[in-house]
């Protein structure tokens, strides 16, 4: 018997725990499923931290506004909801982005659109990945598929918002949030946890600083976009991660992210036995995209097939990706359909053959 | 190796605790395994089910549209998932609550007077642990020792309930 260092946890509560681990000092949340075994998480075990609180919001909206106040205080602060929630989230996450202040935003998305499902759906990929709120802004987007990699990219998560100044997202899903998994933790919580050194906690000693989303002139705010989208471009240089699984020979290679990149995966093994040469390409951060990794993969492969639980919403970033160099196929479940690897593995066969990849 | 269970029944009855047991001892032989509860509009002892996946190599669903075993501990959930089960599957179920004629004949049924059998031993909640027990037996997915070890660490501290529990799961694995 192995020596266990792992222990069992739902992927919600693997999150909370990562976050405390991740020196995070304040939550701040609303009910909402499939993902209240988080918030439960916070409430058990953050608002026992000397120093830390928890906050059960009386409402998204507020909820978004203290992670706001955290920020500007200077504390690793997280929120958390799903789909709709996010929505009713999303004009606070603006105002971080325009403030340029750290926050940890997780999504564990179900079935839209509106009050939609209770079951797991990747229908809110674009809402994600393109700010999600009014005005010229991106945040990094983490997409894991595991408990372990929910634990891990969370770590991440805090990581990169506190280097750009930026509200980061962790896009999960239903099944992610209330399955359990072994998990380890690789880091144990800070005593004290981090505060960052441009927090506003009064001015004794110094200049005051006001921190404002508003101004009237409009090369001012111009100056704020260029500056901002300056920090984009280094994300993007430095921030792309993806995972590949067996692409080297590939004649077909499937894009999926989260649970579908999982259940994707699941099917390329079948088919690899079955003899087709297939691949898996799982964009690990969402935006940035993995880009170039697709046109460099595109040199050699000639048929893409996107695989999401939305209508083909990752889809158009492959294509954007591809610039026409080689060919898209779409399949998608959507409304809170769980697909099976044995479905996706049928989808891959029959277009394995169609396009006569197997000559 | 990718074997799925479904456990159902009545909540209350203990079934999300029998999966999370085997859970448990799976994690402690270091295999892959995912446990998923339902999470439906499910209400106080209405019917609960979970699925938990057990492998030697990375789980790429946690949810199983065609288990391999299913443990239904009463008539709703025997009627629900009977045909879900795989050809050459197993279906066991608490005989002390089901009377029922299963119509698949590509399945296996077993029928384990789990209720009865812990009012026997002198506890009646126990009939989840019966029934799992007698399900370590047929399945052989785990050992019964690591679902021991797994007890007691779920139950640290109560080391009466690890006893009861204990004795509960060796009456159903003997049974076998």
């Amino acid at each position: 018997m192995s020596i266990v260092t792992k222990v069992l946890m739902t992927g919600n509560a693997a999150i909370g725990e990562a976050a405390i681990r991740a020196g995070c000092q304040c939550y701040f949340g609303y009910p909402i499923t499939p993902q209240n075994e988080l918030t439960e998480h916070m409430a058990a075990n953050l608002s026992r931290r000397k120093g830390c609180a928890f906050v059960q919001a009386e409402s998204e909206i507020a909820a978004i506004n203290m992670v706001y106040g955290a920020s500007l205080a200077g504390v690793r602060v997280m929120t958390s909801s799903s789909s709709p929630g996010i929505s009713l989230k999303q004009e606070g996450i603006s105002y971080l982005a325009a403030c340029e202040l750290p926050a940890v935003i997780v999504n564990m998305s179900r079935g839209g659109p509106g009050l939609g499902s209770i079951s797991a759906s990747q229908s809110d990929y674009f809402q994600a990945t393109r700010g999600g709120g009014h005005g010229d802004y991106r945040t990094p987007v983490l997409a894991p598929s595991s408990v372990q990699e929910l634990a891990d990219l969370t770590h991440r998560a805090f990581d990169l918002a506190d280097k750009y100044l930026t509200p980061v997202l962790i896009l999960g899903d239903g099944i992610l949030g209330q399955m359990m998994e072994p998990v380890e933790f690789r880091h144990e919580a800070p005593e004290v946890p981090p505060v960052r050194s441009n927090a506003l906690r009064g001015a004794k000693g110094r200049p005051s600083r006001i921190v404002k989303t508003f101004t009237s002139n409009p090369s001012t705010l111009e100056e704020l976009n260029w500056s901002l989208f300056r920090r984009y471009q280094v994300i993007k240089q430095a921030e792309v991660t993806y995972d590949t699984f067996m692409v080297d020979d590939a004649r077909l290679v499937v894009v999926a992210f989260g649970i579908a990149a999982r259940i994707a995966k699941g099917a390329v093994k079948t088919a690899r036995i079955e003899g087709l040469k297939v691949g898996l390409l799982r964009p690990v951060t969402l935006w940035p995209f993995p880009a170039a990794k697709i046109r460099k993969l595109a040199e050699d492969v000639k048929q893409f097939l996107v695989f999401e639980m939305n209508m083909g919403q990752m889809l158009e970033d492959v294509q954007l990706a591809l610039e026409g160099s080689a060919e898209v196929s779409f399949y998608g479940r959507t409304g809170g359909v769980i697909p099976t690897p044995s479905e996706v593995l049928r989808v891959i066969a029959r277009l394995y053959h169609q396009k006569g990849l197997h000559r | 190796m990718l074997v799925k269970t479904v456990f159902a029944g009545f909540g209350g009855q203990g079934v999300l605790s029998m999966g999370l047991n085997l859970t448990q001892a799976a994690m402690m032989e270091g295999k892959h395994v995912t446990y998923l509860p339902s999470y439906g509009a499910e209400v106080r002892g209405g019917t609960a089910n979970c699925t938990v996946a057990v492998s030697n190599e990375e789980i790429a669903s946690p949810v199983a549209s065609s288990p391999e075993f299913v443990i239904a501990m009463n008539l709703p959930s025997l009627v629900r998932f009977q045909n879900q089960i795989e050809s050459g599957g197993v279906l066991l179920f608490d005989a002390s609550l089901v009377e029922t004629e299963v119509s698949r004949g590509d399945i296996e049924v077993v029928g384990i007077p789990a209720t009865d059998l812990a009012n026997k031993i002198g506890s009646p909640k126990s009939a989840n642990m019966v029934m799992l027990g007698a399900f370590i037996k047929k399945s052989n997915l785990v050992s019964l020792d690591s679902v021991i070890e797994g007890l007691k660490s779920t139950f640290k501290g109560k080391p009466d309930l690890v006893t009861i529990n204990e004795q509960a799961l060796r009456t159903g694995y003997d049974l076998l």
